[in-house]
């Protein structure tokens, strides 16, 4: 790489941002162009659900950087502009004004688009998703006291959704598919927990039920489950889960697989071409896995600026996500797929514990930890280390976390 | 706009103007400095914008809360001036505040 090379981001989001950043620690002098399809500098997701919607931050801090603090970095970053093809033969991409970039370097970073609900009345006004700064704006704008919301799927969006729209004074119905809220992301000791938070602060769950319908006029007034129970409400926000954004990809001839197939480089099967991200399927250790976290995204982008640079790949770490739900922080370390017990430390009553997922053989893979820092931090290190710890020294808390760390070597 | 210097464990010093009821970690992260990833985005719940605090501004900055401090007893190479730079509002009175980014950070 050298002053003149040309490297090109598609998407302007949290992986791209990673991704530009690491370019430059790592001494790129070439040029860099971010292209984004929404009107506004790189900015974070996370507080949409969270601080944002509460009012409690605003526009000027989700944006990483305004747009003339980028020019001031050197890096151009060109909002409004949606990239149309790929053309990783002669190694072009075009934009949707007929525009062609040429590239030494492309970096795919174009996250995540909404699953959509598509059933009878789902065109009705008041029906919502969140995903982007505009979708919670419009949220925000019906958390008024008095008024009734259907949070449809109970994800952490939807958990979190529903935990401000408490706090604004709304009537809230969580409908859920599965026999548990969380199910898909987290172990049933969790899920039992949120829902059980949730009802006691007014949420009304509802859990095996089938969203069959919406009902209204012009605007939304009902929806309609499919055992024919009717839910009133003035709003609905669906989240109920996302599809990577691969479209490029498949068409420029990339492997894809759920998301875009990359190696343990950041590298697509164009080795000219990296992905990084909600939108990549990154193989790790002996499986694949998308995933869609801020850390997943921030790892990638500088996984990929490393890789491109020659430069030492960046330390990496297990897998984490944090939520904010009422007065609860969770932190997440790991995957607990995998555990075959769950051992809960502390007292779940307090809404101050953790809950530790072992294998068989007593090792770490995953770690919750609710308003509980110390937990989160040390089960980093356990999870990574996959340090074995017996399950009677777990739930002691006379023992500190911290001794737990003694078994690493 | 508040003058703050970052230096990095190599001693690299960036200094930068920050906007007052921000945080130390958005200015750091609004300059590209490296060493701060702020993977959560000043949510209080990663770590990674650990900094040394220079002993001139120890007592101007606002104090600790619970939560901060929880995290930096865990935190990797910690010392009495640690501070978790979002937690830090920015205001007049710091101006010309140092902090030193942590080896772990390097
Ligand atoms: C409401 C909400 C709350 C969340 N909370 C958390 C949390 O607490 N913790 C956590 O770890 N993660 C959280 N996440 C997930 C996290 O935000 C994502 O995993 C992360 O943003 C992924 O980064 P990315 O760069 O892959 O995608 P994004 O940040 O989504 O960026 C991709 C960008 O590319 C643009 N784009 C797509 N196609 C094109 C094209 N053809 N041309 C130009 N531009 C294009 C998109 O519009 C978008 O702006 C949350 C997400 C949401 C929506
Ligand atoms: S940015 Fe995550 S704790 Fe400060």
């Amino acid at each position: 790489m050298n002053d003149n090379s040309q490297i090109i981001i598609i998407g302007a989001g949290q992986a791209a941002t990673s991704a530009a950043n690491s370019l430059r620690q790592n001494g790129f002098t070439g040029g860099i162009k971010i292209f984004g399809n929404e009107n506004l500098a790189p900015y974070q997701r996370p507080p949409l659900s969270k601080a944002y919607m509460l009012g409690d931050t605003n526009v000027e801090r989700l944006q990483f950087r305004s747009l003339e603090q980028w020019q001031g970095d050197d890096i151009e970053i060109l909002p409004d502009t949606e990239i149309v093809k790929i053309n990783a033969k002669e190694k072009f991409i075009s934009d949707i004004d007929g525009n062609f970039h040429n590239y030494d370097k492309l970096i795919i970073a174009t996250g995540s688009r909404v699953r959509k609900l598509n059933i009878a009345g789902s065109n009705l006004e008041n029906i919502f998703y969140l995903k982007t700064l505009k979708d919670s704006d419009a949220i925000k704008g019906h958390m008024v006291a008095g008024k009734r919301i259907a949070i449809i799927g109970a994800g952490y969006i939807g958990l979190e959704a529903a935990a401000i729209a408490r706090k604004f004074g709304l009537e809230v119905h969580v409908l859920e598919l599965a026999p548990r809220v969380l199910a898909r992301v987290a172990s049933p000791e969790l899920s039992g927990f949120f829902e059980r938070l949730h009802t006691e602060r007014g949420v009304h769950i509802h859990t095996n039920v089938q969203v069959a319908g919406f009902e209204g006029d012009d605007k939304l007034n009902a929806v309609l489950l499919g055992d024919g129970t009717k839910i009133e409400c003035d709003v609905a926000l669906v989240g109920i889960g996302i599809l990577p954004n691969d479209e490029l990809a498949k068409d420029a001839g990339l492997v894809c697989e759920n998301g875009i197939n990359t190696n343990s480089f950041a590298q697509t099967s164009d080795p000219d071409i990296y992905a990084c991200g909600d939108c990549a399927n990154r193989e790790m250790g002996d499986k694949r896995m998308r995933i869609e976290s801020v850390h997943n995204a921030i790892e990638q982008g500088k996984i990929a600026a490393a890789h491109i640079m020659g430069a030492p790949m960046p330390k990496l770490e297990s897998p984490w996500f944090w939520s904010d739900q009422y007065e609860i922080k969770l932190q997440i370390v790991g995957l607990w797929n995998d555990a075959t017990q769950s051992i809960v430390r502390g007292d779940m009553t307090q809404n101050k514990f953790a809950i530790y997922h072992l294998d068989s053989e007593n090792h770490v893979l995953a770690v919750d930890a609710i308003n509980s820092p110390p937990d989160f931090l040390v089960g980093k290190q356990l999870v990574f280390n996959k340090t074995a710890l017996a399950p009677e020294i777990i739930s002691d808390i006379a023992i500190p976390a911290k001794e737990f760390l003694k078994n690493i070597v | 706009m508040t003058e703050i210097t970052f230096i990095e464990h190599n001693g690299k010093e960036h200094k930068v103007d920050a906007a007052g009821g921000g945080s130390v970690m958005e200015a750091a992260v609004k300059n590209n400095i490296p060493g701060i990833d702020a993977d959560c985005g000043g949510a209080c719940a990663c770590a990674t914008c650990h900094v040394y605090v220079d002993e001139k501004w120890l007592d101007k900055i606002n104090p600790m809360g619970s939560m901060e401090e929880s995290m930096l007893d865990f935190a990797e190479n910690v010392q009495p001036n640690s501070r978790l730079s979002c937690q830090i509002v920015v205001n007049e009175d710091l101006e010309g505040l140092v902090v030193t980014i942590p080896e772990s950070q390097g």
